[in-house]
Parts: structure tokens; sequence; C-alpha cells
């Protein structure tokens, strides 16, 4: 149900993320949605992509260092104040947002949310009651 | 200038026949006051009647940093405690330090030697010595200092750090020769130059900078910004501290070892053959009058060339070439002794890392920054930059609560740091020294 997202590390020197782009370019993965995350001297590459476990078998043959983390996609009307509830709701619960990255669907008509809570299964339960939709991750790989 | 005319200037068959006599009392000394001494001469099969002359120095077996640290702390003292009148330490190599203690007679021929060296740099009666060698166990401080009160010369005291009012005393006491470390002087000079006080209008004509080495390149730096001559001074806390040899303000070409009191020897580091003089290798010191703290062939990992050319201020006195590197891979940041080797195991006591790293050292502005790189792994890697970030800091506060050295840890790739097919590359020096 949940989403598995694919986390890279990256040492901050030109030409890495171009190495990730070509692994997959040539294992034919597609990338959903990815966010980057960095520091002076590293970054950290998140990654939503249609084959985790090639994805992830390619980059380990490549030398990278692979992570998958189970992260959560909720869908919401792009429009003002759509995050905003879902992030009120939340913090009433006391749930924390470790991050977060967004996109919006080809559709145009919702935005598609990555979270990382602290405690993902309070999240979702938060979520269920407040009504709002999550993508479960197979519907999410195939977007 | 020469302080000591006598000894300085010597002919060299009247120095060698004193260094004979001093070797083979000191020889004497050691085997019957050290247990180690007469251990390692009973191994390698040689007595004291078998010194005869000065080439026989060659049949005496190595001392080495190791084992002074195997007799830690005291086990190398050739007389009782009662005797000993003052200790100091060097920064070792397993965090215990190397430690050196001296007889009142032995204070006394460090101050002679010292006030040789101030005075072969240009320091007469009547100058002012700003001392910013530490003082303290380190043997620079107190070093210069007994040389300078010998001398007759004023010595502040300054000691280091707190380095505004370094530059404030500087201009209202107006010292005359100072005395610190290369890195330290450079870094004063930008400390002045931000509090808008120029070295054109302080009164230093001579500096005497060692205890780190440095090169060419930064002396004519030193003399460019400070506005002054400056000399490179050479010692060991195990030798005895600053003041084993010096270069003199006339030539400013080698530094002038004091032969009557330690006899100089370069050998290959890989076999201990001697080398003949002008042949680099590494440095090895046998100490003739020392009384608390003798040392037999002892190897200090640097690497030099003697000279035995007189210079042209007089003295006969053998010359050292300027430090080239060590003979180990030990590194000097910021005056502190490092070895890898330590650095590794401070690495695999902290938990989550593998044996993978490198040491960079920079000289960024006038001070030494150390980095080391580290792999990150999958048992490590969370995709939090906190946690990630949390484990850089780990380790800095590891290296610096051991080994008591500021480092900076970042975080490589896997097979990011380069696999050497022989010995792995651990360290890149970018100082340029």
């Amino acid at each position: 149900m949940n989403v598995e997202q694919i986390s890279i590390f990256l040492e901050n020197k030109a030409g890495r993320l171009s190495e990730v782009t070509r692994i997959f370019e040539e294992g034919r993965i597609n990338i959903r949605a990815l966010s980057l995350a960095d520091t002076s001297d590293f970054g950290i590459l998140r990654l939503i992509v249609n084959d985790n476990e090639k994805a992830k078998r390619l980059l380990r043959e490549n030398g990278f260092t692979v992570r998958i983390t189970e992260v959560v996609a909720v869908e919401v009307q792009d429009q003002p104040g759509g995050l905003h509830q879902i992030l009120t709701a939340l913090s009433k619960a006391g749930v924390n947002v470790e991050y977060m990255y967004a996109f919006v669907r080809q559709s145009g008509q919702n935005a598609v949310l990555i979270f990382r809570f602290d405690n993902t299964a309070a999240a979702t339960e938060v979520l269920r009651r407040e009504g709002v939709p999550v993508i479960d991750g197979l519907d999410l790989y195939a977007m | 200038m020469i302080y000591n005319e006598e000894f300085e200037t010597m002919p060299r068959e009247a120095l060698e026949s004193i260094q004979l006599r001093r070797l083979q009392a000191t020889v004497a000394r050691v085997y019957n006051a050290t247990p180690f001494y007469r251990r390692r001469f009973e191994e390698a099969g040689v007595a004291p009647a078998d010194i005869r002359s000065l080439s026989d120095l060659q049949k005496l077996p190595f001392t080495t940093k190791a084992d002074l640290r195997d007799n830690y702390p005291f086990g190398m003292f050739a007389v009782p405690m009662d005797n000993v009148t003052r200790i100091h330490a060097s920064s070792g190599t397993t965090g215990k330090p190397t430690v050196v203690g001296y007889t009142a007679r032995d204070i006394q021929t460090w101050a002679e030697l010292m006030a040789r060296s101030l005075m072969a740099a240009g320091t007469r009666r009547d100058d002012i010595v700003h001392n910013a060698y530490g003082y303290g166990l380190f043997t620079g401080g107190l070093g210069v200092h007994y040389g300078a009160e010998r001398l007759g010369a004023s010595v502040i005291p300054i000691s280091g750090g707190n380095t505004k009012r370094q530059v404030m005393i500087m201009k209202d006491f107006g010292p005359t020769v100072l005395t610190c470390t290369p890195s330290y002087a450079l870094h004063v000079a930008e400390v002045a130059g931000e509090m808008g006080v120029s070295f054109r209008d302080l009164k230093f004509k001579a500096g005497i900078f060692g205890a780190e080495p440095w090169s060419e390149q930064m002396r004519r730096e030193i003399e460019r910004t400070l506005n002054l001559k400056a000399m490179d001074i050479y010692g060991l806390s195990e030798v005895m501290g600053p003041g084993v040899s010096v270069e003199c303000i006339e030539a400013q070409n080698g530094l002038h070892i004091f032969e009557d009191h330690f006899i100089p020897e370069i050998i290959n580091p890989h076999t201990g053959a001697v080398l003949p003089y002008g042949t680099p290798g590494e440095l090895v010191f046998t100490t003739i009058t020392k009384e608390a703290f003798p040392l037999i062939r002892y190897r200090t990992r640097d690497l030099s060339v003697l000279y035995p050319e007189p210079c042209r201020c007089g003295r006969t006195i053998v010359r050292m070439g300027r430090i080239q590197g060590r003979s180990d891979d030990m590194l000097i940041i910021r005056g502190v002794n490092v070895f890898p080797s330590q650095i590794e195991s401070v690495i695999m006591e902290t938990k989550h890392f593998e044996p993978h790293y490198q040491l960079v050292v920079e000289r960024i502005g006038t001070l030494d920054q150390l980095t080391v790189l580290v792999e990150v792994n999958e048992a490590m890697f969370s995709d939090e930059i906190k946690n990630l970030q949390s484990i850089e800091r780990e380790l800095e506060r590891n290296i610096r609560e051991t080994l008591g050295v500021a480092a900076q840890v970042k975080l490589v790739e896997p097979k990011g740091i380069q696999r050497s097919e022989g010995k792995a590359v651990r360290v890149i020096d970018k100082r340029n020294i």
C-alpha cells in the first residue's frame, strides 16, 4: 500500500547525478518523481521509479550506496489550501514530516505529495480519518 | 655573531677528539645506568670498550620512538629522580606522550645552546625577545626563554594564543626578535593587518621559527610580510628541544648543528646504512653531554642532508639542510604530531566505518586544515541528511578528543577513495612545504 522510494548517496562532485540518469536510461527505468537534498559535501537523491528492484540492482552494480525508504503518497486538489489542510491534521496528531516533495499529475487536476514521516503508521491513520486519498505504490509506479 | 667562539669555530680535529671522549663517557654511562641500553648493546654484541673511534658509533643499535614509548614514562632516564629537575613531554603516537627529563646541568647546557642559537640568528643583549612559543610541557617556550635569559636579552614570555593582545604588546613594548612557529608568524601578521598594524612600524629585525616544517617560499613570505630576517631552528624534545641546530643570520643557508653536544648521522631509512655527507636521508642523533635522558643513535624520522663545508659566518660545525619531510608518514598539524594510523584506529573504534579513509591536509590562509575522507556504506546510510551529518560530527568529536586535533570529516561514495596496488595513499598533503 505504501510507496517505496529509492535514496542514493551522492558525493558533491560533477557528473554523479548524470551517472545515475545514464544507468536509468540504459536500464529503461522511468523516473516518476525526484528530489535532491544537499549539504556542502554530499547529497541524497530520492526517487520514485517504475521498477524499484531493477533500479536498486543496477545502482548497486555501479557502486552506489542505495537504500529503500517507505514514504506515503497522497493526492490533493491542485488549488490553494490543499496542502495546508493535510499538514494541520498531521500536526494536531503530533506527526512530524521529515521531508516532502510534490509533483503535478499529467491531467493537471491533482497534485501528488510524497511524504516521509517520523511515524508512518500514525500518519497513514490520520490521513485515512481525514479522507485524504492515499495512493497505492503500484499505482504510483505505473502513473 | 658567535656566542661561544671556542666551540662553534673549533678546528675539526679538536672537535672530533672532544666528541669521541664525550661519546665514550655517554656510552659507558647508559650501559651502566639504563637497563634498556645494556640489553640492546648486549643483543648487538657491543660493549662500551668497543667504541675506540667516532666511526665505531655505527656499531651501536638505533633507538626509536617506539623504544621511548615502551619505556614510558621514566624508563629511559639515566639518573635517579632526585637528580631530575625538569620534565617535558611531546605529543606521542598512541595518546601517550614521549617523556624527557633534565638534570640541572642539562638545563644549563640547553640554555647555552639556545643562547648560541639566538645569537646566531642576530640576537644581542640589548634585544627584546617576543617568545610566542607555547610554555608548558612543550619544549619550545621554556627552551627559548632560558636561552634568552642566558644571553642577557630581555624576554617577553607571552606564550601562544590571544593574538590581538600579542599585537598590542608588539606595538607597545617594541620587541626586536620574534620566536614562534612559522605558521603562527603568518597568522600574527594577518591579525595585525586586520587591526590596522603594519609590521613596517614595529621594531622586529629577526625571527627564529621552528617546531614545524616550512619552505624557502614560506621564508620569503614571512620576511616580506613581517619585515624581518627569518631563521630556521631545529630541535626535538627527545634530543633536547629547540637549539639542536640553527641557521645563522649571515648566510641563512643550512642549520648549524652544535656538534660538541650532539653527533648527527644521515642514514638510509630502509637499510639503516650510514650515508656520506651531501646525501639526503634520515637524521639520527646521539647526545654526548646529556645526563638525565641520553639518547644513542635516535632515529628522528626527519629527512635532511649534512654539509661539512665551513660557513661564511665562521662556524666550522656541520650544517643540516632544512627538513625535507618524514621517513614515516607522521603529519604535523598546527604543531600536533598525527600519524595516519592513529586516525585509522579512531575511525575503526567509531561504529559504522570501514577502514577506507584518506587524509587531506591543506593550508587555508595560514592555518593547517585536516580533512578526513571516509566512505559511506549501506549500513550507515540513512536517507536523512541530519543522520549522516551526525555520523560525521561524531567522528570529528572522537578525533578531537583522542588526538587533540580538529579535523573535518567528509563522507564520500563507496570506492570514492582510490585503492592502490601496494601501500594505500593515506595522506594528501597540499601544503607545499
